[in-house]
């Protein structure tokens, strides 16, 4: 029999004897992060190839949402601070090393530009909105004119955000469950299906409402082929990451994950999906429900599980 | 310059001896240590071994901490030693999350704190606090660039293994086995 | 009138009020220091240190206390002069300052009372008012029973005064419980074989021995400072170390040997040694013929005594048990066999002390290097005072006569004995003071110990905790702690004669005093200041220190000083010289005349003790090198290393019981008493299928004891049965069998009743 155990006495709060330092504020942060930045992909994408006309839900009304889950997001971020005072410390260096402080510059970036993009639309929106001041409304004027290079950068910038959600976690090498590169790419999967889904559920085209769901459908077929790679990785690889495998292969997030996130948040909405593009009536607001329920309970067991998985002890 | 540990494990008795006087030095808050002793038992009765360790921060060449650090906040100085500026760190946490050895720890005040190899002790030639009050003598500490120093010493003649060396962030603490 | 014996937890109410003080900087949850915990650590500049001695256990380590610019005690240091530490505390002084801040401290005398319902509390009182009662009752008692009919029980430095005063009150029963409930057995043993006991620190030559054996030590777990460095010295100079314990000790992983013996069959183990050792002439042929006495004798006694004569009945095997002794000859004579500290375990505990001392005389061992070596203290002269009363009865008069001839100190369970009033005797003792030892956890039998209590006239507890025994005291007397007050100076016997101070590094806290100024005071009261005839104790210390050519401002400024032996014989029999021993043939007796003398056996033999029943395990119980027995369990630093204990299991016991690592249980015993509170279970391969292990101390169930109430089991309260040592008294505790309970048994008995 083997015992390995803390003799003089450690039992530091939140450390021991399970890793517990991010709660809640982490995966919602990273959910929001994730949601923001498939809407405003999406966004940009349908203004550069000229789709605006008929994406308008995706382009105008949807990215309402982008800004005010940004917001959120950094509020949770925020209030998950311990040392809040000294948050600004944060913007007074870049480090490449460091994925929380691109996050945090990226968020600086992209916050802002997807307020103004939202902005840019509001008198198309709603028809009686007035700029009160003369240089807001030359503001406006500048950004509607060069929506297409804005449209470029915030792409890109929606692009690391959701790559960013993922590489945060992964870069923690220590957590043998987030210590595979294909969080990233999960991730950014995660919030452009979860984007994509909010879209989906605002809009009142049918025609914009099918094209997006294919896409969606796509998405989401990729997001099961990543996890069933993440498991088999897992599995094969040495003993602590097997051992955190086992946590949802009949360990104490089995039922959450596979029924939460995996039958209800992906396998469900794909066949949902399909059938309503075959023609069968489905309730509308039903598959973007599950799939964006999937991305935030994901969210949730990954952060909460990572943090039990551990090299020692 | 490079500081390192060396902890031996044929003589600790896993006496705390460590963890208190490291509280006792640097006001540590009760609840908190910056280091803790572990035991390892294999076999079965009556063929039993047991290996006591004192562990602390690794002081990695490679530190995880350091590199995730979004404020600088978790730098190395001279010397090798891993600090944490106080009035820099946002207690953001993770640092803490990429840590192998779960070394580091919130403190209430807010930042996050660790091991500091005693600096204000090392910088006036003296040892860590630990090392001086151990009364089997079993760690043991200094310059590994100095081939007389105390722990170059000890590393020269005995077999040793550092924790987790998978996870590649070079340790400085050697188990002497 | 056994209701006055009622417990009563020391209220909060009484102590709350002071703790809201100037003084508070003790906020719960923060450092020791409370709201400034931000501030890291003071460097040394910043700090004054103050010498002193450590008071956490009896090695009395010298330590400098580093106090900084604010008046705060911030850490504890060794001094580097000093032989006991070397300059390295152990866990427990280094945690010392833990008991300074300790927000559970006595604060105030406190005085009990009785409600008109009958219930009893603690009034909080003044320093006259309780001293002038004490001074009272202490007075009455000498002049209606005479002052023979008080005891003292003192465990500490402190003890010293109170001692001088109860001498000079006329009672000759003062009693330290670590005699006839620990090292007793040794001392009488080591004394009937080489005419001089073990003593205190051990004279032990650890640090030179090329062989060392323990047979019921656990350095390592017990933390004598001294000793462990010393066998860590040892093991980097590649010194055998044999163990033989039931349990895989700390010890026992640093050493070439474990023997994993079968409880209760030590002395087995010994026999078969000294027959290998004699039978295949591995013996100091030399030392025996010069010193010793009775060697034929002995060597006819283990005739039969073989190894495999061993195996059947300690379960190791014949060739370890002849190669362990080959190796112990090799070593010789710097070949130590540790007489260990805590012997009381089976009843015959002071043949087994025999026949650890005969193995070390075969061996050579004693008197030379590696062995034990000859140790001198600093001999103090006494201040003056009239001649002590000679008393007219002591508490051997309990017993029949002659029976413990051979004891060299008082028995504490002798104090319980002659305090329950018995139809022979025409008295009994009828006041107690208690300091610094809490009774309830020290001495075995419980209930006999709260019998004795309940026919006492008065109980006086002197203490810095609310300790488990101050729940029964009539008056409470908070002392301050080590690190507050003077005491005389440390003189103990060492390789070369050390001396230690110890000055106060901070004021008293609350309203504490130290020891000197309670006997002093009390001295007032009784008439006796003829025998505190100095104004305050600087004055006694620098009196002291002046005699032998040294002054108390010279020790303010060392903390510690040596001096040169007066004889060079620290290895007295180095190269045989001509010796007599203070024994009845001159020599080392095998053979124990004085023994025979006694009616007891001369030469140790085995005898077989009772098993546990089926369903029940052999407790053992031992150390933790950050605690002190019961004493530094609510110290917030060591309680952050080990808040409580845990009962050991071996894995198929476990199993058998299907009891999980980390559930709690409760334990029962042969006769029916059921632990108070619910103790962790550690499944682990270190312990034997037929026993369990705990460390003594835990389980305290005053609630005074913020972090240390109900935290753990009481091994104490288990020990109901006593193995009593017919040769010296000792309290053999190791004869005690539990069992397992899962559920919580007194919900259950709850049940029944509703």
């Amino acid at each position: 029999m083997k015992e390995e155990l803390f003799v003089s006495g450690r039992n530091i709060p939140n450390i021991d004897p399970y890793l517990h330092i991010w709660h809640w504020q982490i995966p919602l942060y990273l959910y929001l992060g994730g949601l923001a930045a498939g809407i405003l992909f999406f966004a940009s994408y349908y203004v550069i190839v000229g789709k605006e006309k008929q994406m308008q839900t995706t382009v105008k009304w949807a990215t309402i949402i982008a800004p005010i889950a940004l917001i959120l997001g950094l509020g949770a971020l925020f209030w998950d601070l311990k040392h809040k005072l000294y948050f600004w410390q944060l913007y007074t260096t870049v480090r490449f090393t460091s994925p929380m402080s691109w996050g945090a510059w990226t968020l600086m970036a992209i916050t802002p530009m997807s307020i103004i993009w939202v902005a840019s639309y509001m008198r198309e929106m709603f028809p009686k909105w007035d700029w009160k001041f003369e240089f807001l409304k030359k503001f406006e004027a500048w950004v509607i004119k060069n929506r297409v290079p804005f449209a470029w950068v915030m792409m890109a910038l929606s692009i690391i955000l959701g790559v960013y959600t993922g590489i945060l976690l992964s870069a923690f090498n220590a957590r043998p469950l987030w210590n595979t590169s294909i969080l990233g790419p999960l991730f950014l999967t995660s919030g452009f299906s979860t984007g994509l889904a909010a879209i989906i559920w605002l809009s009142k085209d049918e025609h914009e409402r099918k094209a997006l769901s294919r896409i969606d459908l796509i998405f989401i077929l990729v997001e099961l082929f990543l996890i069933i790679h993440l498991f088999m990785g897992f599995l094969a690889s040495s003993e602590v990451k097997a051992e955190a495998a086992s946590l949802f292969l009949g360990g104490e997030f089995t039922v959450i994950f596979w029924v939460f996130v995996v039958i209800l948040g992906l396998v469900f909405p794909v066949i949902l999906e399909s059938l309503e593009l075959r023609g069968y009536h489905i309730p509308a607001w039903l598959p973007p429900f599950l799939v964006l329920l999937g991305g935030l309970v994901l969210r949730f067991v990954m952060v909460e599980a990572g943090q039990i998985t551990r090299f020692l002890y | 310059m490079r500081y390192a540990m060396a902890i031996d494990t044929a003589k600790c008795v896993g006496c705390g001896d460590c963890v208190v006087a490291c509280q006792t030095e640097n006001n540590v808050p009760h609840g908190y240590c910056r280091d803790w002793i572990v035991e390892n038992v294999t076999g079965s009765y009556p063929n039993v071994q047991i290996e006591l360790r004192s562990e602390r921060c690794n002081h990695c060449d490679n530190a995880p901490c350091v590199r995730c650090c979004p404020t600088g906040a978790s730098h190395i100085v001279e010397g090798g030693i891993v600090l944490v500026t106080h009035n820099e760190c946002i207690g953001c946490g993770a640092c803490i999350e990429s840590c192998p050895y779960d070394a580091r720890y919130p403190h209430p005040d807010g930042y996050v704190d660790k091991c500091t190899f005693c600096k204000h002790r090392v910088d006036k030639g003296q040892n860590p606090a630990c090392v001086d009050v151990c009364p089997t003598h079993c760690l043991h500490f200094g310059d590994l660039d100095d081939p007389n120093s105390d722990v170059s010493k000890a590393l020269k003649n005995r077999k040793w293994k550092v924790l987790a060396p998978e996870a590649g962030t070079k340790p400085q603490l050697f188990f002497l086995t | 009138m056994k209701t006055r014996r009622q417990f009563i937890k020391i209220s909060a109410a009484g102590a709350g009020a002071a703790a809201i003080g100037l003084h508070a900087l003790d906020v719960k949850g923060l450092s020791i220091l409370g709201k400034d915990s931000g501030y890291g650590p003071a460097s040394d500049e910043e700090l004054t240190p103050y010498p002193t001695y450590c008071e956490v256990c009896f090695w009395k380590c010298a330590a400098w206390a580093y106090v900084d610019k604010r008046g705060r005690i911030r850490k504890v240091i060794g001094n580097e002069d000093d032989p006991h530490c070397n300059g390295r505390l152990c866990p427990r002084g280094t945690g010392g300052v833990g008991m300074y801040y300790d927000e559970d401290r006595l604060k105030h005398p406190l005085i009990r009372e009785t409600r008109p319902d009958g219930s009893p509390y603690f009034r909080k009182a003044s320093w006259d008012e309780a001293l002038d009662l004490m001074a009272e009752k202490m007075n009455k008692l000498r002049m209606e029973h005479g002052p023979e009919c008080l005891a003292l029980f003192s465990h500490g430095t402190g003890g010293k005064m109170i001692s001088h005063l109860v001498k000079a009150f006329g009672s000759p029963n003062i009693s330290a419980p670590s005699f006839a409930q620990c090292r007793g057995p040794r001392e009488v043993g080591f004394t009937a074989t080489f005419g001089e006991d073990v003593m205190s620190p051990e004279r032990t030559d650890i640090r030179d021995t090329k062989c060392l054996v323990l047979i019921g030590s656990h350095i390592g777990e017990n933390m004598h400072n001294g000793q462990i460095q010393e066998m860590s010295h040892a093991i980097e100079n590649g010194a055998t170390i044999i163990t033989v314990d039931p349990r895989f000790s700390t010890a026992a992983s640093h050493s070439k040997y474990w023997l994993p013996i079968k409880p209760a069959t030590d002395i087995a183990l010994l026999l078969a040694w000294i027959h290998v050792i004699i039978y295949e002439n591995l013996y100091d042929k030399d030392y025996v013929q010069k010193y010793t006495y009775g060697f034929e004798e002995l060597k006819e006694h283990v005739k039969n005594n073989t190894p495999e004569w061993a195996y059947g009945i300690t379960t190791i095997e014949p060739e370890v048990i002849r190669r362990t002794a080959r190796e112990m000859a090799a070593a010789a004579p710097a070949t130590l066999v540790h007489p260990g500290r805590h012997t009381t375990w089976y009843g015959d505990d002071t043949q087994r002390s025999r026949a650890i001392a005969i193995l070390n005389a075969i061996l050579g061992s004693w008197g030379r290097r590696g062995g034990f070596y000859n140790p001198e203290k600093v001999h103090l002269p006494s201040y003056p005072h009239p001649p002590f009363p000679k008393p007219k009865r002591s508490w051997k008069d309990a017993y029949p006569p002659e029976k413990y001839n051979l004891v060299t100190e008082v028995l504490s369970t002798g104090i319980c004995d002659a305090t329950i009033p018995n139809p022979d005797l025409d008295c009994h003792l009828r006041g107690w003071i208690v300091y610094g030892t809490n009774l309830m956890a020290s001495l075995p039998d419980q209930q006999k110990t709260l019998e004795a209590i309940s026919h006492l006239d008065f109980l006086v507890v002197i203490d810095t905790m609310p300790m488990d025994i101050t729940g029964y005291a009539d008056i409470v007397l908070p002392e301050c702690t080590y690190l507050e007050r003077y005491d005389m100076l440390r003189t103990s016997p060492h390789r070369e004669p050390v001396l230690a101070l110890r000055m106060p590094a901070a004021k008293p806290k609350y309203d504490t005093k130290p020891n000197w100024w309670i006997a002093k005071q009390l001295a007032k009261r009784l008439g006796l200041e003829e025998y505190f005839a100095w104004n305050n104790i600087e004055e006694l210390l620098d009196w002291q220190l002046k005699k032998i050519g040294s002054s108390l401002e010279e020790m303010k400024r060392v903390g510690v000083k040596k001096f040169k032996r007066e004889y060079d014989d620290l290895f007295f029999l180095e190269g045989l010289p001509d010796y007599e021993f203070n024994t009845n043939t001159g020599k080392i007796e095998l053979y124990s005349t004085s023994l025979e003398y006694e009616g007891h056996d001369p030469l140790p033999k085995y005898t077989p003790h009772p098993e546990p029943p089926e369903g029940y395990y052999r407790l053992n119980y031992g150390r933790a090198p950050m605690h002190t027995f019961s004493r530094t369990t609510n110290n917030h630093n060591l309680y952050d290393l080990m808040s409580e204990n845990s009962v050991w299991i071996n894995p198929k016991v476990a199993d058998l019981w299907e009891i999980k690592n980390g559930q709690y249980i409760w334990l029962k015993n042969q006769d029916g008493i059921i632990s108070s509170f619910p103790v962790k279970v550690r499944v682990t391969e270190r312990i034997r299928w037929d026993s369990v292990y705990m460390v003594h101390g835990f389980g305290h169930t005053d609630k005074k004891l913020t972090r240390a109430f109900g935290r753990g089991a009481s091994d104490s309260e288990l020990v109901t049965k006593v193995a009593i040592d017919p040769v010296m008294g000792g309290t053999g505790m190791r004869v005690n069998f539990v069992t397992f309970i899962k559920e919580n048994p007194r919900r259950k008995r709850e049940e029944v009743e509703s």
